[in-house]
């Protein structure tokens, strides 16, 4: 289905009965070149670049609810690429640079928005934490700029300044960050497969694997077996799961993140605001609703939905920040699955299995990575080498002892 | 979520610390060996991570400061059972 004001005008006056379906609802066939477990953002990416880049288009996606309904529909849709640590900062970067021409290169309005994602710092040690920062991201060639507390005031005079406990100093602001509409990467990168001759079945539940020798031959899901050269897992928040059909145990726990929206309110926050002194992040869709969300729960959960200590936590931190929004009612929240890693940052890489690689562990951060993360899952599978921005994102890494702890918190995934 | 705290009663969470999988055993390293390194590996970094019944120690930092061992479902966060762990199985 394509979208033109000719026929925005034609549908328009015929009752809107004649909009398409955007990709082909397919249904699984005996076998594919290449099948990939799990049909979220990054899976759908995964097929996208695979059919674009690689001229691999035999490929199927096999996704157990509908495509949209699991994460990649219940992040708080914030993209930036401000990392510390070399092994990490090429990706989410790479990722950067495709949400730059994103809606361009699969011909779908994303809404992507660069609107800036603000790090605020509220003491010298932290400042100082900043400027290393923006400095490991400048020698990438990212964008950062260090703001004292006039710049920040400048572009959010309403923030509360002179908080006895934690006055704002100033902060880290990546300009190239901001806002991407999440429900339409999904619904573009589907659209963009399934033209290609991408099969993306919903409903299909992978329930294990066929392998013989050491090598990976297929699938079995809910609608039978299925024959595959090579398997790709892509299933965050269950990956451990999935792992285990394999014969795995990750260096992974599954945890709960909440996120929230506001009623809908005028233009407040222009852009993406981080509380440095707790965990408070805010942002405001274009719909007038503010998103925020702060700590993940913190223990192992599969729930989808959070406790309301979390909920405490994460308001006291907004009121903290910007006592305006006091007044807003939350609107509605709800939780998401963490795949956290036991270093917090992902894992793109071949397993022991031959044929079968695995894309894992994106934390709290999955959302901003979707078309790096594919980008660079794509070149693993098609070429059978990982991408240069993702070498250093080894399934091996925890034994070989090449963490990447952005954090410095050690393997706690809790306190990531 | 409230934990049924065997001193304290049922508490709120937010009273409790979590550290996590209380199934590992974390290997005895004053013996020396390559298999050491593995089995440290395994237990520091690999979990099982099941969706449904899991045993985990919790801190009772706001009331009794005991650690417990809780089983709770992680599909549905229901509280199985809460008891004092066995000092020796302490982490």
């Amino acid at each position: 289905m394509r979208y033109s004001l000719t026929s925005l005008l034609v549908n328009a006056l015929t009752g809107h009965r004649g909009w398409k379906p955007q990709w082909r609802d397919a249904e699984p066939r005996d076998g594919y070149d290449v099948v990939i477990v799990g049909g979220g953002g990054h899976a759908l990416a995964t097929a996208y670049y695979l059919a674009k880049e690689h001229g691999i288009t035999d490929v199927a996606v096999l996704e157990k609810g509908w495509i949209g309904g699991g994460n990649v529909g219940r992040n708080t849709t914030i993209v930036r690429s401000n990392y510390l640590l070399p092994g990490n900062i090429p990706l989410y970067e790479l990722s950067m640079k495709l949400w730059e021409r994103l809606e361009q290169d699969f011909n779908y309005n994303a809404m992507v928005s660069q609107r800036g994602v603000l790090n605020l710092y509220h003491s010298d040690g932290q400042r100082d934490a900043y400027a290393r920062r923006g400095n490991a991201m400048r020698i990438h060639g990212v964008d950062a700029e260090l703001l004292d507390r006039d710049g920040v005031r400048k572009l959010y005079p309403f923030l509360n300044f002179d908080s006895a406990r934690f006055p704002i100093q100033g902060g880290l602001l990546q300009r190239r960050g901001g806002t991407v509409r999440h429900d339409a990467v999904a619904w573009g990168y589907a659209r963009g497969a399934s033209d290609r001759g991408v099969d993306i079945v919903q409903n299909c539940e992978v329930t294990g694997f066929s392998i013989a020798d050491g090598r990976v031959t297929g699938v079995q899901t809910s609608r039978g077996s299925i024959r595959a050269r090579k398997v790709a897992i892509a299933v965050a928040g269950n990956s451990s799961r999935v792992a285990a059909m394999a014969g795995m145990r990750l260096p992974i726990e599954s945890h709960v993140i909440q996120a929230f929206v506001s009623e809908g309110l005028k233009p407040i926050i222009p852009g993406v605001i981080t509380f440095g002194a707790g965990h408070f992040y805010i942002s405001q869709s274009d719909k007038g609703g503010l998103v925020f969300g702060g700590d993940i729960d913190g223990y192992n959960s599969y729930a989808q939905r959070g406790n309301l200590p979390v909920v405490e936590d994460v308001c006291e931190g907004g009121m903290a920040l910007m006592p305006a929004i006091g007044r807003a009612r939350i609107l509605r929240n709800w939780g998401g699955l963490l795949d956290m890693s036991m270093d917090g940052s992902p894992i793109i890489d071949r397993t022991p299995t031959e044929g079968l690689y695995l894309n894992a562990g994106w934390c709290y951060g999955g959302f901003k990575a979707t078309p790096g993360s594919g980008f660079a899952f794509a070149h693993l599978i098609a070429r059978d080498a990982p991408h240069p921005a993702a070498v250093h994102l080894r399934l091996d890494r925890f034994r070989t002892g090449h963490l990447i702890d952005e954090k410095g918190q050690g393997a706690q995934p809790n306190l990531h | 979520m409230r934990i049924p705290c065997p001193f304290c009663g049922l508490r709120d969470s937010a009273e409790f610390s979590y550290l996590g999988d209380a199934t590992l055993t974390r290997p005895d390293t004053t013996v020396a060996g390559a298999e050491i390194n593995a089995a440290l590996f395994d237990y520091v970094y690999l979990r099982d991570n099941p969706a449904g019944p899991l045993r985990e120690y919790w801190y009772h930092g706001a009331g009794c400061h005991g650690w417990l061992v809780v089983e709770r479902d992680t599909r549905t966060h229901r509280i199985i059972a809460a008891s004092m762990p066995h000092a020796e199985s302490l982490p």
